[in-house]
């Protein structure tokens, strides 16, 4: 409880200003719809018409939870106007474009700091990578992929999901690797350890830590990278698509939906990540 | 015992070594001409103030540093050759457990590098538990243990292998009184019982005069050997022996000998 009790307090704050905010900007369109009709409207009743509007400015919570709700549970969740089955294209994407990245990510860790030429040449251009927009560059990726042949609408979004994801892996990938510590390394030595066996039993063990941190930071980047891949004007599918759609069609509820249902599937990534942690933790002799 | 004296009994030899550190601010010359023999079985502490020299030239032997001039050997090849064939074993400051490993595993941890076969290495684990007292310690995750305790853990790492030189890098200094009086008891014993050759870095004076046969005093700047003390302390020695004259006038003459060494700076 002691826990749960900030987390409900902030909560209930978000709400009460959401609520506020719809009021205030779906206010204009009551005024403006009474004002054609030639009747006029007190406080009360704009505020009750600013909470049921078909298209509203900003949706109040219990419109997109509804919408969200039923986007969900309405239709059967292999029917393409269900979110969960739009959730689980985009979900798909984010799993691939992640190991791909988590792949990318420790081999390039691995590869700059036992060469220092690969740290030289290499490394820049990982961090310059990631000063190219994204959304500048997914319609690229997607083209090309079309380009070469790749039919898959997957591969595309998973290599944009993997070329954000890939780089927290890589940065906290070199600093667990060069974790350990003289001492450590020279005790390795005392006992002629080979250079394999100094990165499977001491280099890739202490590097655990900064490869979960660097993982939670990397999941949602990549669930990021597969939803812009889902933007670029044509795609119908997963929840990028959605919401793209619902703001072309000026279908906000829509796009409020999968931009929750979006926010959910993130929450869920994030708790498995935690969850395999906490476990790889236990394993590794923690106390918690 | 050391009456003797063959070249096989010469385990670690000295000879006019040198070894000086390219830093940032110029050469310094860690060791100049130090010449040192220790035998078979002796129990030699280095003592100094710090910058003497003393962990260097234990690093030295260990091949973890390499002199810049004159000879050194180990059981009669080179520390590197003697590194290889896994001569001695290594105690830290720190324990240097690895926090993901249990106990038994971390005392394992050498055995598995050097390849033991599964049975050896749980054959070895249980004695050198049993050695350094630890037994039913096995499962245990280091940060479950004291410091006391996890120091011992360390020694046993370093015994797992047979290596018959052990070297030991204050492996007590970050421990209070009371505990490091214990462990310098419990390191005498093993020392009987296993019959090592053991080089013994310490900052302690009444430490050195204790548990050694021999006493090397080193001086700072450049570091050099000032004095080598043969200690005429028996090799059967009760915590009571420090209160003795003998343990008082050996204590002494390592005391002036520091003293010397540091000419004007005390």
């Amino acid at each position: 409880m002691k826990r749960v009790l900030p987390v409900l307090t902030v909560l209930c704050g978000i709400v009460a200003l959401w609520y506020l905010a719809s009021v205030w900007l779906n206010a204009t369109w009551v005024y403006d719809q009474a004002a054609r009709d030639g009747r006029s409207v007190t406080f009360s009743q704009m505020v009750v018409e600013t909470q049921s509007q078909e298209r509203p400015l900003l949706p109040p919570p219990h419109q997109v939870g509804a919408e969200l709700w039923k986007g969900l549970t309405a239709q059967a969740v292999t029917s393409k106007r269900s979110l969960v089955w739009h959730g689980y294209k985009t979900f798909e994407a984010t799993m691939a474009g992640f190991a791909l990245g988590i792949a990318l990510g420790v081999g390039l860790a691995v590869a700059i700091v036992y060469s220092r030429t690969v740290d030289r040449s290499v490394m820049p251009w990982a961090i310059i990578s990631q000063t190219v927009p994204i959304v500048a560059l997914a319609p690229m990726i997607i083209v090309l992929s079309s380009k070469m042949g790749i039919d898959s609408k997957l591969v595309p979004k998973a290599i944009i999901a993997a070329y954000l994801s890939f780089f927290p892996v890589l940065v906290g990938m070199i600093k667990g690797l060069r974790s350990p510590d003289a001492m450590q390394l020279d005790l390795m030595r005392t006992w002629n350890a080979s250079g394999l066996q100094n990165f499977l039993v001491l280099r890739l063990p202490s590097s655990m830590p900064y490869f979960f941190a660097s993982l939670k930071v990397a999941i949602a980047a990549a669930l990021v990278g597969a939803i812009v891949g889902e933007l670029p004007s044509g795609a119908t599918v997963g929840l990028g698509a959605r919401m793209l759609q619902g703001s072309q069609y000026g279908r906000p509820l829509d796009m409020w939906a999968a931009l929750f249902a979006a926010a959910l599937l993130a929450g869920v990534l994030i708790l498995i990540v935690g969850q395999l942690e906490r476990l790889a933790r236990k394993r590794m002799g923690a106390a918690g | 015992m050391k009456d003797e004296v063959t070249p096989m009994s010469r385990v670690i030899e000295a000879r006019d070594l040198n070894l000086v550190f390219q830093t940032a601010d110029g050469p310094v010359q860690a060791l100049k001409d130090v010449n040192l023999t220790i035998n078979r079985g002796d129990f030699v502490s280095f003592i100094g103030p710090s910058g003497c020299g003393k962990t260097t030239f234990l690093r030295c032997i260990a091949a973890l540093e390499h002199p810049t001039g004159g000879r050194l050997t180990v059981n009669g090849m080179t520390p590197d050759q003697a590194r290889m064939a896994r001569a001695y074993g290594y105690v830290f400051q720190a324990a240097g457990l690895y926090p993901w490993r249990t106990i038994a595993g971390n005392i394992r941890l050498p055995l598995e590098i050097m390849g033991f076969s599964k049975a050896d290495q749980e054959e070895r684990v249980a004695r050198v538990l049993d050695l350094v007292e630890l037994s039913g310690f096995g499962k245990k995750f280091p940060w479950q243990l004291s410091g006391g305790m996890q120091q011992r853990a360390s020694i046993a790492r370093a015994l797992a292998f047979d290596a018959d030189i052990l070297l030991m890098d204050e492996p007590f200094g970050a421990l209070d009184e009371i505990v490091r009086d214990r462990l310098n008891e419990e390191v005498l014993k093993l020392w009987a019982r296993t019959g090592k050759t053991v080089a013994f870095v310490t900052h302690s004076i009444p430490e050195a005069v204790y548990l050694s046969t021999k006493i090397v005093v080193m001086s700072p700047r450049p570091g050099r050997i000032s004095d080598v003390i043969d200690s005429p302390l028996p090799r059967e020695r009760p915590l009571e022996i420090r209160d003795s004259r003998e343990f008082i006038e050996i204590a002494h003459r390592v005391r002036e000998g520091l003293r010397a060494g540091h000419g004007d700076e005390l």
